[in-house]
């Protein structure tokens, strides 16, 4: 992990007494409550229904132990005991007070964990394959590049007010863990010949108006990360619509320009900044990126013979310990070490929520068995990404006790949503209780690993939080005259085959959509070619067209409605 | 005659922002005009000193070679929120060149003049109902920074090389 030294720790100090008292000024009436919204913004710290809802940064997913103690004491201390993980691999505090959030944030702080840019239109945290380091399929560790951009965007003076937020995303394995595409920029690290080089995408973006990111670049060298990120958001400043909200993100602008002109003023700033002294300045040496490096190398690893072990038989009394193994644990490019899945998705847990004990526990499980580190993951569940074969059983028990063990990892009941309309201001429905009883719906193991992989996303507004636009089936809900409704897309995917959700019909009822969902997954177990079919597969083999006539169909989703009508 | 802050020290302003109004300047008077009427009456504009003041829209560098003489360059912040005339600021002090006075304007409040400083403004005219001691103070909120801006700060990356001469300022290569 990356280790502060003594300018990161004194600039985290400073910031925190910046917002210390910004904070006093405001609660004494000095500050009117506009301008504060502003800056408090920028710390993370957003209104929400009951209380101010404070985001806190995980930079690009990665938690040591003492920050997961620390999450710990911080609920404990400061909130209800729980937290919640987010599609960005943050953590969201639901009922902080506001004058206690300076303090909060000093004792994150200690912790190397902060809210700088956690929410406003400024660059926001990055986010970044989850498996980095541990990949099989990894071509360059993205982690390093990943610290070097957070430096150097954090407290950005010339990008600190951007026209809208900005978020970077990235990768550097073959296949994309991380739905880089959904990000305002994607970054890809990867070799060509023997060079690293990164390629960029950008303009995607979620909420309204979903976008994949378009390539701009295929290999700026390694020397010029910060430099063409510079560009991207140079052009952003210049140019991204500050007249309208809801179209002030940089796909906008992509959109209205066209990618050929859109590209052009990418490129002619990048090579106006390389020719000048600035690009001097912002070019990396590869000593730069080398020191970066030396924080993540490789931990300790035993020999394959000392920490491997023999997975292929469990004992036939420990069926669920079999399907963990099967469900949760994933290969790891050494020999002898598995990645395993914590499941923040255990039945009638809100999607992503962490107690303090479970923070706890975490902590200790990871500096038992994995090298003290812990990964948040895109889908909102954690990853002990280096764990010896043969301590595979203990951990199982351990995670079991702590309700981490949920062997449904990729599957029907691994759903992904927002707070929604329980905590959430902005949001037009609810999404936990409609998450409960899909969840109730495909509770068996058997059912589950019978339809196989499934992305399930949920959102409780159009900002689409939960990435609704990029599951295999989306939900999003909506209001219609203070009811909550629920529109359904199908055909989504954040990955390599990304692509956005096409939308089915009218939008379901409160109580028609768990129906709703489990139609369209009997549709599919129905007309999959064999069991190696997966929903994806199928939908995009059929297309909407069956899924549809199912899901509005004549039997009983049509028949309340009629009862309703 | 309003005060303002210039190179870190509260001062009587001695420019008048000249802003909505068709009246002429005597030659005792310093103006900064809007760039419209810059362009069109700077040759017979009479003023004791001529400066102008851009749209936050403008491509700064398209725009210099005519603006380079001028002693004052003042930005527009049409809410504290926008911006924009951050990087007019940066493009003006680093990739242009500009060594006058760059006066930022508008909705200029003690919580932006952090950022301010560190873009290359060293001319702040805040907001009237701002304290300009405050403001004077916000300079040095934070005292460290990661990246380079128009300020003189070297980048951390640099200062992080080995054998760098440390946080002095100075731009090593």
């Amino acid at each position: 992990m990356y280790r502060y030294d003594q300018t990161d720790r004194e600039l985290l100090r400073q910031r925190t007494e910046q917002f210390r008292d910004q904070t006093r000024r405001y609660l004494a009436g000095e500050l009117p409550e506009d301008d504060f919204r502003q800056l408090r913004l920028r710390n993370g710290l957003y209104q929400q229904r009951h209380a101010p809802m404070l985001r806190i940064s995980v930079p690009y997913g990665l938690l040591g132990s003492a920050q997961l103690r620390a999450m710990a004491h911080v609920v404990r201390t400061y909130d209800k005991g729980y937290a919640h993980f987010t599609t960005r691999q943050n953590i969201q505090l639901n009922w902080p007070r506001l004058e206690q959030v300076p303090d909060l944030l000093a004792e994150l702080a200690e912790v190397q964990l902060h809210s700088i840019q956690a929410c406003g239109n400024d660059t926001r945290n990055i986010t970044c394959d989850y498996l980095a380091g541990v990949a099989e399929d990894e071509q360059v560790d993205p982690r390093p590049y990943c610290e070097l951009l957070r430096q150097f965007v954090a407290l950005h003076p010339e990008f600190y007010w951007l026209p809208r937020k900005f978020k970077f995303g990235f990768s550097g394995a073959t296949n994309d863990r991380a739905a880089t595409r959904t990000n305002d920029a994607a970054v890809h690290v990867l070799r060509r010949g023997g060079a690293i080089g990164y390629r960029f995408f950008v303009g995607g973006g979620l909420g309204r108006l979903p976008m994949l990111g378009q390539e701009m670049n295929g290999f700026v060298p390694e020397s010029d990360l910060l430099i063409y990120a510079c560009a991207i958001l140079r052009t952003f400043n210049r140019f991204g619509r500050r007249d309208n909200i809801h179209k002030a993100r940089i796909k906008i602008v992509l959109r209205e320009w066209g990618i050929e002109r859109f590209r052009a003023a990418i490129e002619t700033e990048y090579a106006k900044i390389l020719a000048s002294d600035e690009g001097e300045q912002l070019r990396l040496w590869p000593e730069d990126i080398a020191r970066m490096a030396a924080h993540f190398s490789a931990p300790p690893y035993r020999p394959a013979h000392e920490a491997g072990a023999d997975l292929e038989q469990p004992a036939a009394h420990e069926a669920r310990f079999a399907a963990w193994l099967k469900r949760n644990v994933r290969a790891h490019k050494m020999p002898g070490y598995r990645v395993v899945f914590v499941s923040l998705k255990a039945p009638e847990q809100a999607p992503g929520d962490c107690t303090a004990e479970q923070f706890e526990a975490l902590a200790a499980l990871a500096d038992a068995y994995s090298f003290g580190e812990l990964r948040a993951t895109y889908d909102q569940n954690l990853v002990l990404p280096d764990v010896a074969e043969r301590d595979l059983h203990a951990l199982w028990m351990r995670l079991e006790e702590a309700r981490l063990a949920t062997p449904n990892i990729g599957l029907t009941t691994d759903i992904v949503a927002c707070p929604g309309l329980d905590f959430c201001g902005l949001a037009n429905a609810g999404t936990i209780g409609v998450t409960h009883e899909i969840y109730r719906r495909f509770d068996s193991l058997e059912a589950q690993y019978d339809i196989g992989p499934i992305r399930i996303t949920m959102s409780g507004c159009m900002n689409g939080c939960g990435h609704h636009s990029v599951g295999h089936i989306g939900i999003l809900g909506v209001d219609k005259h203070g009811e909550e409704w629920y529109q359904v897309t199908l055909g989504g995917s954040p990955g390599n085959d990304a692509a956005i959700g096409e939308r089915v019909g009218r939008a379901l009822a409160r109580s028609e959509i768990a129906e709703g969902i489990e139609r369209l997954i009997h549709t599919y177990l129905e007309l999959r070619s064999d069991e190696e079919e997966t929903f994806l597969e199928c939908y995009r083999r059929l297309g909407l067209a069956p899924f549809k006539a199912r899901l509005y169909g004549t039997d009983t989703v049509a028949d309340s409605e009629a009862e309703a009508a | 005659m309003s005060r303002i802050l210039r190179h870190r020290a509260i001062v009587e302003d001695d420019w008048t922002l000249a802003v909505d109004t068709s009246a002429t300047p005597s030659s005792a008077d310093r103006w900064i005009v809007p760039l419209a009427r810059w362009r069109a009456e700077r040759d017979t504009l009479h003023a004791g000193a001529l400066g102008v003041l851009l749209p936050n829209t403008e491509d700064v560098e398209a725009l210099y070679p005519q603006i380079e003489a001028s002693p004052v360059i003042a930005l527009q912040f049409p809410i504290f929120t926008d911006g924009r005339a951050l990087t007019q600021a940066v493009l003006l002090r680093n990739r242009l060149g500009y060594r006058g006075e760059l006066r930022a304007v508008g909705d200029v409040v003690r919580d932006l003049v952090f950022w301010l400083g560190r873009c290359g403004f060293d001319a702040l005219l805040p907001r009237p109902d701002q304290d300009l001691q405050a403001c004077r103070q916000a300079l040095d909120e934070i005292r460290l920074a990661y990246q380079p801006g128009a300020d003189g700060q070297t980048p951390i990356w640099v200062r992080r090389r080995t054998g760098a001469p440390g946080a002095t300022g100075s731009h090593t290569r």
